[in-house]
């Protein structure tokens, strides 16, 4: 598949605002449960700000993927069957309750309401918040199942898909997060840190497994099945068009398979292997530039995986575009 | 329940691109607007069509055929480029089967060419809408042509008839006994689009005479008749009868 910049930007920059809220909402839970000190709301609100900027920068740029940006209101219509459809939806609403959510601490509106279990006090910001949450996982689905449900895309029918866009971007929302706590003097850079340190480790692995998944991965389309000729043999001399059509500029990334490993590579350092260490680095006393470096590189680093898991993906109709003449 | 569609007879298309011209004919003039084309003339023409005729070697030299393949959108009966629209531009229609997009409605984010297995959809790049194949659907209904002019554009043009056109649904069908007698298939059946479109397969083609229709005579199967035979210079029925 032909990456397209405006959708690489688009799933890493709505992935690291959703993981950005994921990490002020864990902050407010655990601080409902006592388990942290309350940082100020203006910690919140200046977050919660922020991962709108991300969410609403990622929603422009899909507007450039549309060739009828001005008709893009029509695609709600089919949230019953397509999730395109239900992403359309979920991501303004998703930012409507992170506007809420946002708001809400900013008006102070935090004074708890009842308590579960006799720890948790509960307010009404944090119900706001809950429901955000939730938002923000189906959002993670949304964006997922849009590639995974295609199943003749082998490489992104599989589970591990919607599963790395979740733990991808949560782990940069939450790098993300200990950068604005270490550069606000809020002392939950550590906390935060931590958990972004887990999560990147823990998206590794998923985004390793689906390395390995699609290296092993057989294909079920040949050149037999598509214009079903059983001959072993069988090469293409023409295919209908000299000067490329849109199905060699949609479907062929058009770079050498060299840098495509390269990219996996470039990809497994700066999202991964660099931002632990960065962030390591920063949490053990090296400041705050360190940890906004850990966040600028996973990003780059995340630019890349996008790249790769576009471009590693075959689409079957390929097999009737394999020469020109 | 009516489903439209075309067979393509791979054992007789030539690769002449004759429907692929007359696609683009009748297409680009229609009510839907053009077609669009980006130097058409010039060193490396690109556009968008309905229609493609690809061309395949199978086998090794001096073993080999050549395979003239035309290709389009193959109106599945579970069309997996539908349900992804997010806008419901793209559809099929109940009456007759053919997958369509309302070019009003789409919003050209291309989400149905991926989810095409074919490549049997193309976007305009200057409309920035996706189109596809229609089936000529705004000529086989047209009352005010005769009934024979009634067919897809392609079908009319193929100078070697390797194109039939009709329901796949009704059993009598010239396109169902097609399919059923001349070995007709699917492509791709992997993926359970089931489409609607088949494709006859490359056949032997072999003149099949029998000694006795070279010579006339009578009882030619010699299954019964008068005993002891007749010898065949003699007069036969046909010499000595007339009407």
């Amino acid at each position: 598949m032909h990456p397209a910049f405006s959708v690489l930007v688009l799933t890493t920059l709505i992935g690291a605002g959703q993981g950005l809220f994921l990490a002020l909402f864990t902050v407010d839970v655990y601080a409902a449960l006592s388990l942290l000190p309350h940082p100020q709301d203006g910690f919140y609100t200046g977050g919660n700000a922020l991962a709108l900027v991300l969410l609403g920068l990622g929603l422009v740029s899909s507007f450039f993927h549309l060739g009828h940006p001005e008709r893009g209101w029509r695609a709600i219509a089919r949230w019953r069957t397509s999730w395109l459809s239900r992403e359309v939806i979920v991501l303004p609403a998703f930012m409507a309750a992170v506007f809420a959510y946002g708001a809400g601490h900013y008006l102070g509106l935090t004074a708890p309401l009842f308590l579960v279990g006799g720890v948790l006090s509960v307010d009404l910001t944090l119900l706001i918040g809950a429901l955000a949450m939730a938002l923000c996982f189906l959002l993670f689905l949304c964006t997922g199942m849009i590639y995974a449900c295609i199943k003749f895309l082998q490489e992104w029918a599989t589970p591990l898909t919607p599963i790395n866009f979740l733990l991808l971007g949560s782990a940069s929302g939450f790098t993300l997060a200990a950068a604005y706590a270490a550069a606000t003097g809020t002392p939950l850079a550590g906390f935060l840190g931590g958990w972004a340190i887990v999560l990147t480790l823990l998206g590794l692995a998923t985004r390793g497994a689906s390395l390995l998944r699609n290296a092993r991965l057989k294909h079920r389309s040949s050149l037999q099945s598509a214009i079903g000729i059983k001959h072993p043999r069988i090469t293409q001399k023409a295919q209908g068009a000299m000067g490329g059509s849109f199905n060699t500029r949609e479907f062929f990334h058009g770079s050498p398979a060299q840098r495509v490993e390269q990219t996996q590579w470039a990809f497994i350092v700066l999202a991964f292997l660099v931002p632990a260490a960065l962030l390591g680095a920063g949490l053990a006393g090296g400041g705050s530039l360190l940890l906004a470096a850990a966040f600028g590189v996973q990003y780059l680093g995340l630019m890349f995986e996008r790249w790769h898991f576009f471009a590693q993906a075959r689409h079957p109709q390929n097999l009737y575009y394999q020469a020109v003449s | 329940m009516t489903q439209l569609a075309l067979v393509i007879d791979l054992n007789v298309c030539v690769g002449c691109h004759a429907c692929v011209t007359s696609c683009k004919e009748w297409n680009t003039s229609g009510q839907a607007g053009y077609l669009s084309d980006d130097n058409p003339y010039g060193a490396d023409p690109t556009g968008c069509f309905f229609n493609r005729v690809q061309t395949f070697e199978v086998g090794e030299y001096p073993k080999t055929q050549t395979v003239h393949f035309p290709k389009s959108c193959l109106h599945c009966e579970d069309p997996p480029c539908v349900p992804v629209c997010p806008t419901g531009a793209s559809h099929k229609r109940a009456e007759d089967g053919i997958v369509l997009v309302d070019y009003d409605k789409c919003i050209g984010c291309k989400y149905c060419s991926w989810a095409c297995p074919y490549g049997a959809r193309e976007l305009d790049e200057h409309q920035k809408v996706m189109k596809k194949c229609t089936l000529c659907v705004d000529r086989i209904y047209d009352a005010s042509l005769p009934p024979d002019q009634r067919k897809p554009a392609c079908v009319l043009a193929c100078p070697t008839n390797a194109r039939l056109f009709g329901d796949v649904h009704d059993p009598d069908s010239e396109v169902s006994q097609a399919i059923r007698e001349e070995g007709g298939y699917q492509l791709m059946p992997e993926w359970g689009t089931n489409p609607a479109n088949h494709y006859l397969p490359r056949r032997r083609t072999e003149m099949r005479i029998r000694e006795e229709e070279l010579v006339r005579a009578d009882n030619p199967l010699k299954i019964d008749g008068k005993l002891p035979k007749p010898r065949l210079s003699e007069p036969s029925l046909d010499d000595v009868t007339s009407w």
